[in-house]
């Protein structure tokens, strides 16, 4: 036989960047992380438990009604985004992608703007704008005759949480929409003049062949906003503070696991209980992934162009 | 290369030497807002008596600032002072050997029992912070729209939901100004503030540390029922109303009332264009001993393992002085300073606040002391129940028993 292969170093040095950073702001405190929720303080300091932190989460009645709380909310919060955020944006970047339209790049630039913008400043200004005090909102109702519709949405248990979903929806709608602007163009004309000579143009032209053609890029941007959703916490927290009000109605993982963590006015930071809920965010994302990465994913078609 | 490191080390002997007399002291605090007054009054006032030791103020944002003076302490990067937040926050740091043992600092002497409480271990036993300043709790109330409408300061609950009626009815202002969206306020400025007077302050705080009351009882439902009625008397939309849109709308003169704390004087100073007055929280009939909530809320303590141990005492006694207390009390009207010496001020408001010392039985907030010590979080709790009291979506009698089930669930005496 031949000599033996040499080494192919360049891979390791081309790699090494991005593995070492990746390595060392990621993996390392994820693994620090979860190695710190299988331990908790005991009779003479802190002690290895196994998983009984993650027994108190799921068993113990006060913590697992916080937590599957905070679970309902959040999956409400995904569920919001993918009614509203992804059809909106699906929507807007056909009609963008419209030869016709003028102004395109203005629309464009202007929708997608909001998702630079900081969460401190999109909770503030839609704070503002709903305030029922010196709010916008209740007069620009009123100018078309719908005041008695306004109510204090921020502040009501059953609005609170879509009223937030509906704001993050609005500040983040600029993704998918240039997401799928990009899959769009990237369709090749010869398609588009065959299926207009089969006689397929309009709305049938985007339902029967656009639609089929950017379908992976609407998977991709679904479990974007999957893991995006779940690790929220800046708006809530921004919006409605730690405590999450009212009454925990738009209490979401991320903010249950900052109280639990950090601690909250005289409430003590507990990193072992606050790491077993990072924990089962994890889990639970990474289930989310797996789930499309294995039952979605490979059975999308893809066509070759 | 070794010339160059000797020249350099002599270099920094010699520059080094001035400084050695100068020691520099650090003080870690979350009162931001404070920063000029330590700048511009207290630090002078000091250095006039101790000119060889320079004080830097170096604040953190109050939200931050426990989870910042934690990491800081335990990387051995902290100031030599440390503010104490009271109870708890301050004594798991003692107990991790953060804090100094101050029990024999000199100017401790200045401060009774009550003050030092904050600052104490449970049996008293270690002092490790010096009490700097304490707030009261009652209502600041427009005068001016108060004595356009003839309403005389209320001192009965009769009184009081007159007055409010009577404002309502009139509609010129929103009878009183407070929201539920920050939920704080509910629990501190509604329940600890309206609260001693039906627990009776002291007597009831400690038979709820010591088992013999519940939350259940009726002397503890009592404030969430009055809360309950306030729901009528808040403004439009105050279920999404923030604490800085209630301070607003009150010193914009679109309110009449403001469920206050003593720290709010100095901001409404600066804001309010009308005269302001203040009334202590109203007893149940006419003649009935009056509570108030007179809250320890600032310390401040010694980093133990500050290079500085000797100045930053001589700093500490100096705090316990009178001389410190009469600045700050004055400097932050509506900080009410600990220190036995009687403290002479100016603002007129301030005046009114502490005069109720001598009228009313002071105590502190019901949650502070120990009953905020376990999972669920009894203060965090009573956030959340005032807040939904006040809305209407739980009773008073629920929400008094899910903060005695919550409490009864980890703390001892109550089970």
């Amino acid at each position: 036989m031949a000599a033996r292969k040499p080494v192919r170093w360049h891979i390791a040095v081309f790699l090494a960047p991005a593995v070492v950073i990746y390595t060392a702001i990621m993996i390392i405190p994820l693994i620090g992380t979860l190695n710190l929720s299988l331990f908790n303080k005991g009779a003479d300091g802190v002690e290895f438990v196994g998983l009984s932190n993650f027994a108190t989460l799921f068993g113990d009645p006060r913590w697992s009604a916080s937590f599957w709380n905070a679970l309902g909310n959040n999956a409400w919060f995904f569920f919001i985004h993918m009614l509203v955020q992804n059809p909106i944006g699906i929507a807007l970047a056909a009609i963008l992608s419209t030869p016709r339209l003028r102004m395109a790049a203005f629309y464009r630039t202007a929708i997608f703007i909001p998702t630079i913008l900081s969460f401190v400043i999109v909770g503030f200004v839609w704070k503002l704008i709903l305030s029922p005090i010196w709010g916008i909102a209740p007069g620009l109702l009123d100018l078309v005759g719908l005041k008695s519709l306004f109510a204090p949405w921020l502040g009501r248990e059953d609005s609170a949480l879509t009223t937030l979903a509906l704001i993050s929806v609005w500040q983040f709608v600029g993704i998918p929409m240039m997401l799928i602007y990009a899959a769009l163009l990237s369709i090749p004309d010869e398609v588009l003049e065959a299926a207009e000579m089969d006689g397929i143009t309009g709305i049938s032209q985007f339902w029967k062949i656009k639609l089929p053609l950017i379908l992976p890029s609407i998977g991709i941007i679904s479990i974007l906003t999957f893991v995006g959703n779940f690790n929220a916490f800046d708006l809530i927290y921004v919006a409605q503070g730690a405590l999450a009000g009212p009454d925990f109605s738009t209490d979401i993982l991320g903010t249950f696991l900052y109280r639990t963590f950090f601690g909250f006015q005289l409430q003590l930071g507990d990193p072992y209980m606050g790491s077993a809920i990072a924990g089962a965010m994890f889990g639970i994302i990474l289930l989310g992934v797996c789930v499309y990465l294995f039952g979605i994913q490979t059975r999308l078609r893809r066509y070759q162009f | 290369m070794k010339k160059t490191s000797v020249t350099a080390l002599l270099t920094s002997t010699l520059l080094a030497g001035p400084a050695l007399a100068q020691t520099t002291l650090t003080i870690e605090s979350w009162r931001n807002d404070d920063l000029t007054i330590w700048q511009e009054t207290i630090i002078p006032a000091f250095n006039a008596q101790h000119p060889d030791i320079s004080v830097v103020f170096s604040p953190t944002a109050p939200a931050e600032y426990n989870a910042v003076l934690n990491s800081k302490l335990s990387a051995g990067s902290a100031g030599d002072l440390i503010t104490c937040r009271p109870f708890d926050a301050s004594l798991e740091l003692f107990n991790q050997g953060h804090l100094t043992d101050l029990t024999d600092l000199a100017g401790m002497a200045n401060f009774s029992d009550v003050a030092k409480s904050a600052w104490q271990t449970d049996d008293g036993a270690a002092t490790f912070c010096v009490p700097m300043a304490s707030v009261i709790h009652g209502f600041i109330y427009n005068a001016d729209a108060f004595a356009a409408l003839g309403i005389e300061e209320p001192k009965t609950e009769a009184e009081f939901y007159a007055a409010l009626d009577k404002i309502k009815a009139d509609g010129t202002y929103i009878p009183m100004a407070m929201g539920t969206n920050d939920q704080w306020e509910a629990a501190t400025m509604g329940y600890n503030n309206i609260g001693p007077t039906y627990w009776k302050g002291e007597e009831g705080r400690r038979a709820l540390i010591a088992g013999e009351q519940k939350l259940t009882d009726p002397q503890w439902v009592a404030p969430f029922e009055q809360l309950a009625k306030w729901k009528d008397y808040l403004g439009d939309g105050f279920e999404a109303q923030t604490y800085p849109d209630s301070q607003n709308l009150f010193t914009l003169g679109r309110a009449a009332i403001y469920p206050a704390g003593s720290w709010e004087i100095s901001g409404f100073n600066a804001q309010a264009d009308f005269k302001m007055g203040a009334f202590a929280p109203p007893v149940a009939a006419a003649g009935d001993t009056c509570y108030i909530s007179d809250h320890t809320d600032i310390g401040i303590g010694m980093n133990a393992k500050s290079p500085n141990a000797e100045a930053a005492k001589v700093f500490l006694d100096w705090v316990a002085s009178a001389e410190f207390a009469t600045l700050y009390a004055n400097a932050l009207p509506g900080f009410f300073s600990l220190n036995s010496t009687p403290v002479q001020m100016e603002d007129p408001l301030a005046q009114e606040f502490v005069s109720w010392r001598g009228e009313c039985e002071p105590t502190i907030r019901s949650t502070y002391q120990i009953l905020s010590r376990g999972t669920p979080n009894l203060e965090n709790e009573t956030w959340n129940a005032s807040a939904n009291v006040i809305r209407g979506s739980e009773t008073p009698a629920d929400a008094a028993k899910r903060l005695q089930d919550g409490l009864a669930s980890w703390y001892e005496p109550q089970k």
